[in-house]
């Protein structure tokens, strides 16, 4: 059958929609589908909310169209059919020496997920978003195919980098890869005691990947505790990645319950020495560490989970503060907590990254929660933050404009690529990022 | 080793995931079928992913006049020549139950095409002493069901076919792999009512490949396949004549 009618959900299962979902596995089927208008299109549906989804519509699934096209090994360049996993990618270029430029927390995120999100990774503040690395993209618009790239097509690829899918379905891109070393990861892993050091060992890190756990239920002179894990790509060899796990049911609400949530943050948190240590890892399990443990989203239970990603500007560190304390003070957070620094890298109009600091928790989704976080996309708002498409599900119209001052420029273009509005997905509805027209 | 393999009906999404396999085991990969666009296409993407050659080649398997052009091209290869068939085609019963015809080209496509390629590789297989064919079968070639009785029996065909042609490759250092895959993940099952413990075409392919490398006879993927039809087979006729499933 082409059209597959079922509930479908993004990564938080908190958001879903009953639509019409097409998988063509050839070229030549999308193109009878798009024949008669476009349709969105959905990679693998890691975006939390509701980024790949389209009540009552139909949509795209383009997992099948995921062939590596070609690749230079003298610059890099690597093309590739949207579909495509990064994860994939990682895993048949690190032995040869290359590896995706940015990489996303996990590894089943396709190309085209990638690219309508301006995905960003673990070396955000030295390499960029992903989109700074993609020379060309082949966009299906609503006046056919053309090829999108940053120089000779500026405007239309500032709008589908972090696009949302709204200018047109992603059929390929070409990527420059980055050299590496090998497939393995150096990782060196530090406790941190509270907030002021979190923030300053993050500003001094000079690696080329970094990233901060945070114990988001630590209160008091605890609070901002953590794990900083600085990583660099090596050579040698380690025992392969573990063998998959799966999570067979939805979780009972005790299992991430506050005290059970406050018992494992302060073991994964002692796990690593008082004076820190230095261990080699396979390269997935450095980037894509829950991918070992397939559906774990389903830990949350049956209501499933939001994620809440907000950056702000370097000054407003000290609202970011306060937004943790209220979130430790709640006692809803849940073990997944993440605090980076950012560089200034972004691609497009919609791009989530600016140069500060970003925090992630994750939350069960509870009446509780959704009024907390409610609050904290607010105070985002006022500190001249944002929040991040690919996670939001809570997130109001009237956050945004002042979120991304580029949203009337995106506007234009989304408009000229589909004069319809046949792309319009759930989030594009509930955020009104088209505009009223 | 030099291992080639001919992958007939390359364009199916269990192909796909058993080329990118074998693709990054070093084997050259003749992909044959009747896509020529989408075999180009899974060509680079087998060559990017560690295929020491891979070519598109036209096969249809209701054309056998262009089946010697891809023994010969394989004979230019040296070491082990494999097969591995996944054609075939399921038109729906009623379809078929409304128009007869369409019964010759589903026994053409699933089996009597295939097995006349396959009756020119087997003497390759024999001169040169080893290669293994793999042919994909179906667990509908076990019983002939309501829903799909003449694909069922092109399968059936195509099954004991398979098993004469271990017989006959065995005594000359050969090897016949029959796979019987229950629901799998493809365009031919998406969205289709009734569908259950569905496998991946990647677990299929790494199924096959593992029958291959223990020279298994028979197998079933997912392996649980094995003890649904072990049940199925073992019904009275004169119950499962009035059942439905």
């Amino acid at each position: 059958m082409l059209w597959k009618t079922a509930d479908f959900a993004g990564w938080g299962r908190a958001l879903t929609a009953r639509c019409d979902v097409a998988r063509p596995e050839r070229r030549r089927a999308l193109e009878a589908i798009l024949a008669d208008g476009l349709v969105p299109a959905m990679g693998m549906r890691r975006s939390y909310g509701d980024a790949a989804l389209n009540s009552g519509g139909r949509a795209i699934e383009m997992t099948r169209l995921d062939r590596l096209i070609g690749f230079d090994p003298v610059t890099g360049e690597l093309e590739a059919e949207a579909g495509v996993q990064i994860g994939h990618l990682a895993a048949i270029f690190a032995p040869r020496g290359w590896l995706p430029p940015v990489m996303p927390g996990t590894g089943f995120a396709t190309i085209g997920g990638c690219i309508a999100q301006d995905v960003h990774g673990k070396n955000h503040h030295h390499a960029g978003s992903f989109c700074q690395h993609v020379t060309s993209i082949r966009l299906r618009t609503a006046a056919g195919e053309v090829e999108v790239t940053p120089e000779g097509t500026p405007e239309l690829f500032r709008a589908t980098a972090g696009g949302l899918g709204q200018t047109g379905v992603i059929l390929s891109a070409k990527l420059r890869l980055m050299p590496a070393k090998g497939d393995v990861m150096i990782v060196t892993e530090r406790r941190i005691e509270g907030w002021d050091e979190h923030v300053a060992m993050l500003d001094a890190s000079q690696a080329s990947y970094t990233v901060g756990w945070i114990d988001a239920t630590a209160t008091g002179s605890a609070l901002g505790r953590g794990i900083l894990e600085e990583g660099e790509t090596g050579s040698g060899l380690v025992p392969g990645r573990a063998k998959f796990r799966k999570v067979p049911f939805d979780a009972p609400r005790f299992a991430l319950s506050a005290p059970v949530v406050r018992a494992f943050n302060q073991l994964y948190w002692r796990r690593v020495p008082e004076n820190g240590r230095t261990v080699v890892k396979p390269i997935g399990d450095f980037f894509f560490p829950l991918d070992k443990i397939h559906d774990w989203n389903r830990l949350y239970g049956k209501g499933g989970f939001h994620q809440f990603q907000c950056v702000v500007p370097l000054a407003a560190v000290g609202e970011l503060r306060g937004m943790l304390e209220a979130i430790a003070g709640s006692g809803l957070a849940s073990p997944l907590a993440v605090l980076k620094r950012m560089g200034q890298g972004r691609a497009g109009h919609l791009s989530f990254p600016m140069e500060g600091y970003t925090l992630a928790v994750d939350f069960a989704n509870r009446e509780e929660a959704r009024a907390l976080v409610a609050r904290l996309i607010g105070r985002t708002k006022d500190a001249g933050g944002r929040v991040y498409f690919a996670k939001d599900s809570l997130a109001r119209a009237e956050d945004i404009a002042e979120m991304y001052p580029e949203l009337n420029d995106w506007r234009a273009a989304a408009a000229e690529a589909d004069p319809q509005g046949a792309l319009v997905t759930d989030i594009v509805r509930r955020l009104n990022l088209r505009g009223a027209a | 080793m030099n291992r080639t393999w001919i992958v007939l009906g390359a364009t199916s999404a269990m192909a796909r995931a058993f080329a990118r396999q074998v693709a990054t085991e070093g084997a050259a990969l003749l992909l044959a079928g009747r896509d020529s666009d989408d075999l180009a296409a899974l060509a680079a993407d087998c060559t990017l992913r560690g295929a020491r050659l891979a070519e598109a080649v036209p096969f249809d398997a209701r054309d056998p006049s262009g089946f010697a052009a891809i023994v010969e091209r394989a004979l230019a290869e040296e070491g082990e020549i494999n097969a591995a068939v996944f054609v075939g085609s399921m038109p729906a019963q009623a379809e078929i139950d409304a128009d007869p015809s369409l019964i010759d080209g589903t026994v053409t496509d699933s089996f009597t095409g295939p097995a006349r390629f396959l009756q020119m590789l087997a003497s390759v297989i024999e001169e040169r002493g080893q290669g293994t064919v793999v042919g994909v079968g179906s667990v509908a070639g076990d019983r002939g069901r309501l829903g799909n009785y003449v694909y069922g029996a092109a399968k059936a065909g195509f099954h004991t076919y398979l098993s004469g042609l271990r017989n006959r490759l065995t005594r000359a250092g050969g090897h016949v792999v029959t796979v019987k895959p229950g629901f799998v993940d493809t365009a031919m099952t998406w969205g289709l009512p009734g569908m259950f413990l569905v496998a991946a075409p990647e677990k299929v392919a790494a199924d096959i490949l593992k029958a291959v490398r223990k020279r298994r006879n028979v197998i079933y993927t997912p392996v649980f396949w094995a003890l649904i039809m072990l049940i199925i087979r073992h019904i009275p006729e004169p119950i499962f004549k009035k059942m439905k499933i």
